[in-house]
């Protein structure tokens, strides 16, 4: 069942990041961005200034690892409307591969580049990081990943309306970049107009960053099982619209 | 090579149809392909080729009727076919920038008893081009990879879908010889064209579609001699009794003249040996003389009434 998984995988990968522009959008981006907002941002950390060492702390990785993520979603986006349009996903379906093998690699792919690019970040931007101040990654990375996951479900169903490979990339913005603004990243989603909170609540990246913010400051797990639940449930959701609406050809 | 009928049937498609939304892409079709012979469906962009070819191989489910393929069923047993076949689709890409012995790399990989893959890259004639991107390789060099990687499970079976369509006549003739390798090392090749001269190169038999329909089967020859019999000669000569004499060759339908230029059309294997005696015997001195057979493509445009490129 899994024959040719982490053959196709390991060689999407290669594909990917030999696609220059691509591996600079989704990779090199976030890192960039981390580091430079970092650089204004150090500065104004002293222990007295609660606001700025916040920022750093919790506001500044959320912030950059939800752009990651959607960098990752929007880039499956357009990966499997060209890979569509190109018959590329038509030739694949014609080998014994089987086609969630295909789309699961794809899957992995995005994980693995997030997880690559969150690690660059970390890597990139350790020295500005407030000192004596611990950062959970990896729970923060497991975070971000299953964010990342669930988010993707979404990005499979845009990928299976959108007509062309053309309107991909726009399309798939229109429909995920909203979500940035309502999501809690700059408003807490409490401070919002009802209705508006209404609308947060059913947005999957709302939970995402709930979880992301939550996980970064050291709180525990089991007071976010209810974003878990609820970024499983979206997964669960859009994997089945997406399985009933995709179109390989 | 044998179209005798003795050998064993590898493909029988019974009655087949399939309608996309309210157009019909195949009302009728029905054949049988032999081990080891080169079956070609011939007809225009559109009469339905393609899609049977697709329910033969699996990737799509005919409406109606019934497709076997090495004792098996494409649908049901999808995973058994594809392990026994080799596919080349029509206008099929690859990823830009996966290098050639990545994709032979992978597809070897799906098999469970592949060919070596240098070899057949080195046969194939893209020994160096394997580090080249898919992007970067040429029409022909893009067909090459593909008639390689559909080679690579060493199949019973191998389609070819329009499989020299927009390649320079140099390229072409070369995959004309990789198909006939194919054949050569018995393997049953079921190809889709709407060039005659391919069908006519390659094929053992042909299967006319039109609109969904399989019109006539049969071998080019067998289908040139029942559709279109005639042939033609045209010589130039000054004889003033030559118009005379070459009206009463045996199975001589007409006699066309236009200047010193002589157009004779008759029936039968033996009309140019007779139109030939003919000159001979009368000691009817030529200037010019040559034959026209009829090929598949006329034998297209009296089925039809159509050129196969309307």
């Amino acid at each position: 069942m899994l024959r040719g998984l982490w053959k196709l995988t390991w060689l999407e990968i290669k594909i990917f990041l030999r696609e220059p522009l691509g591996a600079f959008g989704s990779v090199l981006l976030p890192v960039i961005v981390f580091v430079v907002i970092s650089r204004f941002a150090g500065n104004r950390v002293t222990p007295g200034n609660v606001a700025a060492t916040g920022f750093m702390r919790v506001g500044l990785p959320v912030f950059v690892s939800v752009l990651i993520s959607l960098s990752g979603v929007l880039s499956l986006v357009t990966i499997i409307s060209i890979y569509r349009e190109g018959g590329i996903l038509k030739r694949l379906r014609a080998t014994p591969l089987r086609p969630h093998t295909i789309l699961a690699a794809h899957v992995l792919v995005k994980l693995s580049l997030t997880a690559l690019t969150l690690a660059l970040t970390a890597v990139a931007g350790k020295r500005y990081f407030p000192a004596h101040t611990h950062f959970p990654l990896i729970g923060f990375t497991v975070a971000l990943l299953i964010s990342t996951w669930s988010i993707l479900s979404i990005g499979f169903l845009i990928a299976s309306i959108v007509p062309t490979a053309r309107f991909a990339q726009p399309i798939g913005a229109a429909i995920l970049y909203p979500m940035i603004g309502l999501c809690g990243l700059f408003t807490p989603v409490k401070a919002l107009p009802p209705a508006l909170q209404v609308v947060a609540r059913a947005l999957p990246l709302t939970y995402a960053v709930s979880l992301l913010e939550g996980i970064s400051k050291g709180e525990s797990w089991l007071a976010h099982w209810g974003d878990v639940a609820a970024l499983l449930c979206v997964f669960a959701i859009f994997t089945a619209l997406s399985t009933r609406v995709f179109r390989w050809e | 090579m044998d179209a005798s009928g003795t050998s064993r049937p590898v493909i029988q498609v019974s009655r087949i149809r399939k309608r996309y939304g309210s157009t019909v892409a195949v009302s009728e079709v029905s054949f049988t392909v032999n081990e080891g012979e080169v079956f070609g469906l011939i007809g225009p962009n559109g009469a339905g080729k393609t899609t049977t070819m697709e329910c033969v191989e699996g990737v799509r489910r005919p409406d109606e009727g019934k497709v076997s393929i090495l004792g098996l069923d494409p649908i049901r047993d999808v995973y058994q076919v594809q392990n026994r076949i080799g596919v080349q689709l029509q206008q099929a890409q690859l990823q830009k920038r996966i290098k050639v012995w990545e994709a032979v790399d992978l597809w070897a990989s799906l098999y469970p008893k592949p060919v070596d893959g240098n070899q057949l890259l080195e046969q194939l004639g893209l020994a160096d081009k394997r580090n080249a991107w898919f992007m970067n390789l040429s029409g022909g060099q893009k067909q090459r990879l593909f008639i390689a990687l559909a080679l690579i499970n060493d199949p019973e079976v191998v389609f070819l879908d329009e499989l020299t369509t927009g390649l320079d006549p140099q390229s072409r003739r070369a995959i004309w010889d990789l198909v006939r390798g194919i054949r050569e090392r018995g393997k049953t090749v079921l190809l889709t064209t709407h060039l005659m001269e391919e069908a006519e190169r390659l094929c053992d038999r042909v299967a006319i579609v039109e609109h969904g329909k399989v019109i006539d089967i049969g071998s080019p020859k067998e289908l040139v001699g029942r559709h279109c019999p005639s042939r033609t000669v045209i010589l130039a000569t000054e004889n003033a009794l030559a118009e005379e004499s070459l009206g009463a060759v045996p199975r001589t339908e007409s006699v066309l003249r236009q200047g010193f230029q002589f157009t004779i059309q008759g029936q039968g294997e033996d009309f140019v040996t007779e139109v030939i005696q003919c000159l001979s015997e009368n000691r009817i001195r030529v200037t010019e003389f040559r034959t026209v057979m009829p090929n598949l493509e006329d034998v297209f445009l009296k089925l039809t009434g159509h050129s196969i490129r309307d």
